[in-house]
């Protein structure tokens, strides 16, 4: 049932085109790079992946899938005004605008980090890290 | 020169500081595992504290720790989260006074995971206990279990947490003996920042390997681990308590 209203309303979104007046369709930022999959694999089946490969990360240690949630947060976050990332959960950033068009809440980043991070890290030096 | 023999020098001259011939305070970390490859029974890693190197005053590990892992407080130290801290103990009859780090002991046979209802905490295939947040209800269980103290329950919405270390409120949390470096080929932030120090106190290595500076110092020097009474068998060893 999720899935049929999901395609629905995924279908309806995509048909409609920003064109249309009284275009309630949600206005999606552009990603900065290639996706790893198909756009419509990733419409129809992201949350599938990413729940499958959460899974073999954790529990397995498997590193450097292909569906990795931080690698989704590196190429879909916004740049502000200021040049620095916005989160991807704001308000008409990537996942939050197609989300809040579905009506799904994301639980995923209560907990993971919606900016990605900049740079090597070292341990113990990395100067008042707040991101 | 080619890649591999670069790349080989490169690590050797990272991971292991020459102090004199034949003596390095730092083991050369193990090689990153390949992409794809799960954690094996072939690894057991573990961590081998000289208390005796300890400064009581020093909190490099503590504060490393808090940075690798995005740690914030609410300045309430009853429960704001910790992965590692500083145990100051003190002998009564000899007035022999102690600095110990505590985090996770890593137990082969972890009572966290033996109490866990949901199954999310649990132990990776090489020895190393983690909390699965993803079915994580809270119920805090483990941390009533854990003869360490070692874990911690997050009791607020979480922000800007660290990319590899992902928390939020209602979950229990603990050191990962910083399992995403690890799997990366280094050593965990503590251990990195006590030799930045100048103490070396902490030593990295993977105890089923024999060739290992910690499984070869295990092998021969007395090392003792925290209520070993116990039987669950902790990763950490300690040398000078």
């Amino acid at each position: 049932m999720r899935a049929l209203v999901l395609s629905l309303l995924m279908g309806l979104a995509l048909l409609a085109g920003p064109a249309v007046a009284g275009d309630l369709s949600p206005a999606i930022p552009k990603a900065q790079g290639a996706c790893v999959d198909e756009p419509q694999a990733m419409r129809r089946h992201h949350f599938d992946f990413l729940k499958h490969q959460r899974d073999d990360t954790l529990r397995s240690g498997i590193r450097g899938a292909r569906h990795s949630l931080k690698e989704c947060v590196s190429c879909h976050a916004g740049k502000g005004a200021d040049g620095k990332p916005v989160p991807v959960n704001a308000e008409g950033q990537f996942c939050q605008s197609c989300h809040a068009y579905a009506a799904v809440s994301i639980d995923c980043f209560t907990c993971h980090a919606t900016v990605p991070e900049k740079g090597p890290k070292t341990a113990g030096v990395t100067p008042g890290v707040t991101q | 020169m080619t890649e591999t023999s670069r790349r080989e020098v490169l690590k050797g001259a990272a991971g292991a500081v020459a102090l004199a011939p034949g003596l390095t305070l730092i083991a050369a970390p193990a090689d990153a595992r390949a992409p794809g490859m799960p954690a094996t029974p072939a690894n057991r890693w573990g961590l081998l504290i000289d208390t005796r190197k300890c400064d009581a005053g020093c909190t490099a590990c503590v504060d490393a720790c808090k940075t690798e892992m995005g740690l914030t407080g609410h300045h309430r130290p009853l429960t704001d989260a910790q992965y590692l801290r500083k145990v100051n103990v003190k002998d009564p009859a000899s007035g022999k006074a102690h600095s110990v780090p505590v985090m996770c002991q890593h137990c082969a046979k972890p009572p966290c995971v033996d109490v866990c209802p949901t199954g999310a905490s649990m132990k990776r295939a090489d020895g190393i206990v983690l909390v699965d947040r993803h079915i994580c209800i809270g119920c805090r269980y483990c941390m009533m279990a854990c003869p360490y103290k070692a874990r911690s329950f997050a009791h607020e919405e979480q922000t800007n947490q660290r990319e590899a270390n992902p928390r939020g409120k209602g979950c229990v949390e603990a050191c990962t003996l910083c399992a995403h470096r690890v799997d990366a080929g280094q050593s965990p932030a503590c251990v990195e920042a006590c030799a930045a120090a100048g103490h070396a106190a902490m030593l990295f290595g993977d105890l089923n390997d024999p060739g290992s500076e910690l499984a070869r110092r295990v092998a021969a020097e007395a090392s003792t681990r925290i209520r070993a009474d116990l039987g669950v068998e902790p990763a950490v060893r300690y040398q000078g308590i």
